[in-house]
């Protein structure tokens, strides 16, 4: 008889080749679990898109320290939430008064209403039923984990993309952080103009490079018209967004052609032209009266 | 008294016996470790997300603790046959639940103890900031829910014939009520006259454990309650913790232990 020894050493032997084979074939498998993308992507398969928006709306919870209607209740916060209309209005200095009034207004409002009985009554001491809005001292990060996760979940959500970068790079300057997200989902989402939009956004307010700006806000706007253009009822609040930050951008430079013919589209899908034809016609004033500080030559450049 | 304080020392000792008590706490803390070691956008002062996911653990393990302890008290001791030479010394029926729910109470009691300084500390290191006596009240409410949900669990075993069931019923009656419970009456008042009747009685027969859950104004550094609803929710889980082992006493003074 062999010795075990020797018995031992084939088995083992036998043993590696194996595993050395089979490692091969397993990288290349179809079901591997190692070619998922993540530890939730395996855990909950496809069902975790359900989490993704109860995750997000968590965030806005968080954004109103707790003070949020239940199912059960009839209010609708969630679509009037400052956490989404200041990321989506973009909040800009002009706005802010307006903005201000709006929170207030949500402040005041009820949204459970006065007290049906003594158990609706006495049990408000111990749930938020007083509204405040997490927007002090950098508290608006706490939002962030929420909004990480539902991006973890369902990352063809571009909306969670796009909040949480405003929060990050407006109210808590991380502006790092907020290109780095943003990309992110432009990986998940190449062919979203909200994304660009808010990457041209970070170029422009942040970084300070208009040119980059421009790329990103013209290749959001290519990217608009691909897929909204033809809808029956597009997006067109963002196409507002981005043609009018492109026309800004280019009063900026002293462009005034272009900048005109940016306005002209807006004034296409603007609900009110009327508006839009004031700021041509200012441009068109600027444009007959060049200011003084104005370098020479630089006047219709492009 | 002294016959119930026996009784209840043995039910706490059979708490660092059994080994449920350090599973439920090593998860809570490595689940809450875990997860606070998790970069986000490279902000360590993230906090409200781990205390809210750490409350989550401790209320769930709190209550995995009553319910399952208090379940096999009484159907323990019959099976082992341990209940009549209890009750052949001069222990009434009465002393035993009493003594039963004051040992799984006084369990429970000394686990949320532990939880909450595990929570406190981990809070407070990320936090930089001890609101102690805000903490003080969400311990103190979350004991006092527990001493409805052990009397219900005593009847409970009193009542169904395995502890596994009487645990399982409790914990969908349990988790039901602080889910729907505060929403019961607006339900009510939605539906036909005859279905609106039954839903609001039942609204407000139900034990509203939800007042005791002050989770949300921890978590989002809400102001310190009123000290007197403190005390009236007090008197609420005392009312519902005595009429529920009134009950109990009710059912073990005539059931049969054989």
């Amino acid at each position: 008889m062999a010795s075990p020894y020797l018995l031992l050493t084939l088995l083992f032997v036998a043993s590696f080749s194996l595993a050395a084979r089979l490692q091969l074939w397993y990288q290349g498998w179809e079901g591997s679990r190692s070619q998922s993308s993540g530890v939730l992507n395996v855990l909950m398969g496809d069902s975790r898109r359900l989490f993704a928006n109860h995750f997000f709306v968590k965030a806005d919870v968080y954004f109103h320290s707790g003070y949020y209607p239940s199912i059960f209740d009839q209010a609708k916060l969630h679509e009037n939430s400052p956490m989404i209309q200041t990321t989506a209005t973009g909040a800009k200095p002009d706005h802010e008064a307006h903005e201000h009034k709006d929170q207030e207004a949500e402040q005041k409002a009820d949204i459970f209403g006065p007290p049906k009985d003594w158990i609706d009554r006495f049990g408000r001491h111990f749930y938020p039923s007083h509204h405040t809005h997490l927007e002090k001292n950098g508290d608006e990060r706490e939002i962030l984990p929420w909004l990480r996760l539902s991006a973890d979940l369902d990352p063809q959500r571009v909306e969670t993309y796009t909040v949480a970068a405003y929060w990050l790079r407006s109210r808590l300057g991380r502006v790092n952080e907020a290109e780095q997200f943003l990309r992110e989902g432009l990986r998940a989402n190449p062919k979203s103009y909200e994304i660009l939009f808010e990457l041209g956004r970070v170029a422009d307010e942040n970084r300070k490079d208009p040119k980059a700006a421009q790329n990103l806000w013209e290749l959001a706007l290519r990217r608009w018209h691909e897929q909204e253009a033809a809808k029956r009822e597009p997006n067109v609040f963002l196409h507002q967004e981005i043609v009018g930050h492109l026309a800004e951008l280019e009063e900026r430079k002293g462009n005034w052609d272009v900048a005109l013919g940016y306005l002209e589209q807006l004034k296409k899908y603007s609900p009110f032209p009327e508006v839009v034809q004031k700021e041509i016609d200012q441009v068109q004033q600027k444009q007959a009266k060049p200011s003084a500080s104005e370098p020479p030559g630089t006047r219709g450049a492009k | 008294m002294n016959n119930v304080f026996a009784l209840a020392i043995v039910v706490l000792k059979e708490l660092y016996r059994r080994k449920d008590f350090y599973v439920l706490f090593v998860l809570t803390a490595l689940i809450t470790l875990l997860l606070g070691a998790v970069n986000l956008f490279n902000d360590d002062k993230i906090v409200r997300y781990l205390k809210e996911i750490c409350l989550l653990l401790i209320w769930v393990s709190s209550l995995v603790i009553a319910i399952v302890t208090t379940a096999r008290q009484i159907p323990a001791e019959r099976e082992n046959r341990t209940l009549f030479p209890l009750l052949a010394k001069p222990v009434s029926r009465a002393q035993l639940l009493l003594g039963k729910f004051v040992g799984c109470w006084l369990t429970c009691g000394l686990a949320l103890l532990i939880f909450y300084i595990f929570f406190a500390v981990m809070s407070g290191t990320r936090e930089h900031q001890w609101p102690v006596l805000n903490y003080f009240q969400a311990l103190w409410l979350h004991w006092w829910m527990l001493a409805i949900v052990i009397a219900v669990t005593l009847l409970g075993s009193l009542v169904f014939a395995a502890p596994s069931s009487n645990a399982t019923i409790t914990f969908i009656v349990v988790i039901g009520i602080l889910l729907v419970g505060r929403h019961l009456g607006k339900v009510a008042l939605q539906l036909a006259p005859l279905s609106q009747t039954i839903v609001y009685a039942v609204y407000m027969a139900i034990p509203h454990l939800e007042f005791f859950d002050v989770r949300d104004l921890v978590i989002h550094n809400g102001d310190l309650i009123a000290w007197w609803a403190c005390g009236t929710a007090t008197l609420y889980a005392l009312a519902y913790s005595a009429f529920f082992l009134f009950l109990a006493w009710l059912v073990f003074r005539k059931k049969a232990l054989n």
